[in-house]
Parts: structure tokens; C-alpha cells; sequence
């Protein structure tokens, strides 16, 4: 079976620092993996490579069976990798809604000089994204007024609206509370259910890996230390000494 | 869409008065509209985050060739000089804009001063072939097949450019309500975004481009064609720090708001000039620091916040 993400020796350095050491690793379609890892080990710029923000030195990075090394991010999002940010990257002199909607627009490669934004086919997808993310009832706010819980679901709202099959996520639940971090996550999880969106994604609460991940990835010193099982993972003395300070 | 339509029909009919009753009026209307179709160009990359200080090279661009048409087809229409000085303006801007949307911010608005002072030193050093300084005349064509006295053609390219200014109001409203103006506009908060929408900015921003360097071509024809000459002023730098002025006055929110400014800019600038001699660039300047104080978003944006009070307030 073909991984829907794969990478050979994958590799890359600033200056004297490792960020990647000939990372070899491959997601299946169908997976939730957490990447973990302490600050610094690698994992956005793993994200930022996949991405196509950063090229690599050497190496390869395969989605769907193609090569897409040194792609750009427009070129890999239109082949059905998506992300979002650990800062919310919202256009934040629009409304929620029209956020949407130019995810919606851009989706279907429709950009027209004549029909007005929100006049599209794309309106019942916008309504149902925005019901599933919670964010209706502030559909015509500007999206710079929201606090950031609700930010991060706009940011990752508008990577669903492209209907990805392999959405990353870089610390969803970065800069939110404790106690909104598990609601947001919910809301996440449900709307990659449903869509049947394959997903990564970066975090540092262990709570929230166990809890919603299938899979872990531990990252130490630009290389995968440990990869399998959360339980597995998580009880190997390594990464408990290394990345959860146990 | 009624009640603008009555706005425009209001307006039309005004303008349309006062040059009836004041002849003196009409040459600095006529100025008003030509300076605020080029300013429009100038919001409209507005809209995108960018300004350019040279974009009156394509006024310049676009003079010269209605001066080069009129004088190697002397028989030929106002209209089609118009039209053929709107698209080479339109091309040369394509071609330019390939170049030039890879630079933002700064480099985007220098860059474009560079190359518009490139144009003019061209057009001001050969002489034999543009005139220089002194420039070229452009005699007086037909509109539309009709040989027109002076009143006349004043008269008739009032009525064109008021109507033109009308369905650009509402054309480039519009494009800006669009998916596609509204995805430029997002070019100004977030470009990486939008490329991970899988959206090209720099095709956008290209678009953008090139619907500003037609409309300010187009403004330069109907320049030609009103002062009967052109000459390198028309693409100087002093001319593109005008157009910026407008656009900034008129701010970026409606596209009506850059005509209003272009209008209040060449009453000021006549009356001022008159009651203050060589110190009416003092009056402009004192306007431009108190909108940017008071009024950042422009002329458009006090109406903005009118209607957004009341409807507060409702």
C-alpha cells in the first residue's frame, strides 16, 4: 500500500545545527499522528519541509506516491496537503465568513473578477464548516476580533474548507487554556472525522496525544527517536527522560 | 443598487448644470475625472498593500501614443486615439507588472518611480522623435465621427468622462467585491495564507497591476485629448506623488471616494494657487497631514463610520 506521506533520508542544516538527520518516515492514509518534541528538535521545520516552505538539502518528500520535493506550498495544497499554524494565519481584515469562503473559492479554482465573494456554489459548504467549528454565530466578525481558541479552529477551518486529505497542524492547542485545550481538540477531531481527513499534528500535552492520537512521533535533535503507539511511545524511558522530563 | 443608481443620475445631472451655468468650470472638471480615473488605478493596488510612486508613466505612455497616432493618422477618432493609448498602456503594464510584483512594500513603489524616471528622461532626451520638453500637440479629433468647436468638444468629453467615471465606479466596486478582488486585498494581510489556499498572489497582484496601469492609460488619453498636447511632465514624478495624494485622500474603501478627492485636489489646487501664489503646495500638504490624522482610511471611511454609527444607533 502506497503511504500517503513518505520521506527518504531527509535532511537539513542551519549553520552548524541539525533541524533534520535523514528523516525516514511515512504516514498511511487514515492516520492520527501526534509529533512531539522539545522546542528546537525539528518538528515544524519537518512541517515547514513537507510543506514546501523550507527545501531540503538532501533527501525526499512523497505524497500520494509523487515526489514533491522542493514544491511550492501553492503547488502541494492543490494536490491535497494542507496546514495549519502555530500562529493563526487568518486574513484579518476579513469577516469569518469571508475566510471561508475564499478558502472556498480558492478550493474550487474559482476566482472571478465578476461574481461577488459569497455568491459562489461554496455557501452550504461554508455554513456547514462554520457550524461544525462553532463559529457561526461570529460569521460576520472581523476574524482579528476573535480570541485565539477561536482563531486556531478559523486557521484550521480554512485548511477543512480545501478538503485536504492530509491536513498538519502546528500546536493547535498552543496559547489556549487548559481548560479550552480539550474542547477545542474535540471540535478538531470531529470535523477530521468527518471529512475522512488524514491529519499530524504537533503537541506538547501529553493528555491530548493520549488521548487523540493513533500514532506518536517523537522528535529529538532533528531525528525520529521513537515512532509507534502512543502507549508505546510514551513509556519508552528515552523519550521520558528526554522530552516529558519524567 | 436603485438608490446609487439615483446617487450617479444626481451627480451626472449636477456637474452637468454647473458647466452650463459656469463655463469656467469645465476644464477643471474635466481634470478632476482624468486624475481621478488614473488615481483609481492607484487603489486599486491600494487595495493590495502596495503603492506605486509611478504610475503617472502610464498617463505618459499612454499621451504619447494618442500624440503618435493623431499625428501619423490625422483623420483619426478621438475615441479609437482613446483606445489604442488605454491598451498600450494595458500591455506595457503586463509586461512590466511580470517583473515588478515579485517586490513588495517599498521596493514595489521605488521600483516603479525607477522605471517611470527611466520613461521620462527617454521621452525628454529624444527630441527628434518626441519633441522633448516642449513635448507633442495633438490636434483637435473628432468624437465619434463629429467635428466639434471648442465649447463643443469641451462639452462632450465632460459628458464622456462623467459617464466613464460612472461605470468605473460601479466596475471596479465591483472588482472589488469579487473573489478575485477580495483574494488581492487579502495580499495586504496575509500572502503566505493565501498561498497555502493554494492561491497564487503574485497572478493577483499581476491582474491588479494591469487593470491600474489601463485605467491610469486611460486617464492619460483623455489627458491628451483635453490639453491638446503632451508633454514628459504628464509621467513626471510630482504627477505620481499626485495620484498617490488622491488615492490616499480618497482612501481605498469606495471607488467613488478617489474621484470626490480628485475633485477637491484641482478646486484647492486652482484656488489656492490663486489666492496664495507659489504657496498652494503648503494647502495640499496641510490637508494630507490632517487626513491621514484624522480620516486614515480616507475620504469614504467618514461615510463608513457614518452609516455604521447609525446603524448602531437603529
Amino acid at each position: 500500500m502506497t503511504a500517503l506521506l513518505e520521506t527518504r533520508a531527509l535532511s537539513l542544516s542551519f549553520g552548524g545545527i541539525v533541524a533534520a538527520d535523514n528523516i525516514d518516515f511515512s504516514l498511511q492514509e487514515g492516520e492520527r499522528l501526534a509529533v512531539i518534541g522539545q522546542n528546537g528538535a525539528g518538528k515544524t521545520t519537518f512541517i515547514n519541509i513537507c510543506t514546501g516552505l523550507i527545501k531540503p538539502d538532501g533527501g525526499s518528500v512523497m505524497f500520494d506516491g509523487k515526489i514533491i520535493t522542493g514544491r511550492s506550498p501553492r503547488d502541494i495544497v492543490r494536490r491535497g496537503m494542507a496546514r495549519s499554524f502555530q500562529i493563526p494565519q487568518l486574513f484579518t481584515e476579513h469577516t469569518v465568513r469571508q475566510c471561508l469562503e475564499l478558502s472556498g473559492v480558492a478550493r474550487q479554482q474559482k476566482l472571478s473578477l465578476f461574481s461577488s465573494l459569497g455568491k459562489g456554489s461554496d455557501g452550504p459548504a461554508v455554513d456547514h464548516i462554520l457550524e461544525l467549528v462553532g463559529l457561526r454565530e461570529r460569521q460576520h466578525e472581523l476574524c482579528d476580533n476573535l480570541p485565539e481558541g477561536q482563531r486556531k479552529l478559523l486557521d484550521v477551518a480554512m485548511s477543512l474548507m480545501l478538503r485536504p486529505r492530509l491536513l498538519i497542524m502546528d500546536e493547535p492547542t498552543s496559547g489556549v487554556s487548559t481548560e479550552e485545550k480539550h474542547d477545542l481538540m474535540e471540535v478538531l477531531m470531529d470535523a477530521l472525522e468527518e471529512q475522512k481527513t488524514t491529519s499530524i499534528f504537533v503537541e506538547h500535552d501529553v493528555d491530548i496525544v493520549k488521548r487523540y492520537a493513533s500514532r506518536v512521533a517523537a522528535w529529538i535533535s532533528g531525528a525520529v527517536a521513537a515512532d509507534g503507539a502512543p502507549d508505546t511511545v510514551l513509556a519508552d524511558p528515552t523519550i521520558q527522560r528526554e522530552i516529558l522530563g519524567i | 443598487m436603485k438608490k446609487r443608481l439615483l446617487i450617479a443620475g444626481i451627480v451626472f445631472i449636477a456637474v452637468l448644470g454647473l458647466s452650463a451655468e459656469l463655463p469656467w468650470v469645465r476644464v477643471p472638471m474635466i481634470m478632476a475625472l482624468v486624475y481621478g480615473t488614473a488615481a483609481l488605478g492607484v487603489v486599486v493596488l491600494l487595495r493590495a498593500g502596495q503603492i506605486s510612486f509611478g504610475h503617472a508613466m502610464y498617463m505618459l505612455i499612454s499621451g504619447y501614443t494618442v500624440a503618435f497616432l493623431s499625428q501619423a493618422y490625422p483623420g483619426a477618432d478621438g475615441i479609437v486615439l482613446v483606445l489604442a493609448g488605454t491598451g498600450v498602456s494595458l500591455v506595457t503594464g503586463m509586461i512590466l507588472g511580470l517583473f515588478l510584483v515579485r517586490y513588495r512594500g517599498i521596493f514595489f513603489g521605488m521600483l516603479n518611480l525607477a522605471i517611470s524616471m527611466v520613461i521620462f528622461t527617454i521621452v525628454t532626451k529624444f527630441y527628434g522623435l518626441t519633441g522633448g520638453s516642449d513635448g507633442m500637440r495633438i490636434p483637435r479629433p473628432s468624437l465619434f465621427g463629429i467635428d466639434m468647436d471648442r465649447a463643443g468638444y469641451e462639452a462632450t468629453l465632460l459628458v464622456i468622462l462623467l459617464v466613464l467615471a460612472i461605470v468605473l465606479i460601479f466596475s471596479v466596486q465591483q472588482f472589488f467585491r469579487s473573489s478575485a478582488g477580495q483574494a488581492m486585498a487579502s495580499i495586504k494581510t496575509n500572502e503566505d495564507r493565501l498561498e497555502y489556499l493554494g492561491v497564487s498572489a503574485k497572478k493577483l497582484l499581476w491582474q491588479g497591476y494591469a487593470l491600474s496601469a489601463a485605467l491610469c492609460g486611460l486617464a492619460g488619453a483623455f489627458y491628451g485629448l483635453s490639453q491638446g498636447l503632451v508633454t514628459p511632465e504628464a509621467g513626471y514624478w510630482l504627477k505620481s506623488g499626485e495620484l498617490v495624494f488622491m488615492s490616499i485622500l480618497g482612501g481605498s474603501v469606495h471607488a467613488a471616494g478617489v474621484f470626490v478627492a480628485a475633485l477637491l485636489f484641482e478646486f484647492v489646487k486652482v484656488y489656492a494657487s490663486t489666492l496664495m501664489g507659489g504657496a498652494w503646495q503648503l494647502v495640499l500638504g496641510v490637508s494630507l497631514i490632517a487626513i491621514i490624522y484624522f480620516l486614515p482610511g480616507g475620504i469614504t471611511s467618514l461615510f463608513r463610520k457614518k452609516r455604521k454609527t447609525l446603524e448602531v444607533r437603529s
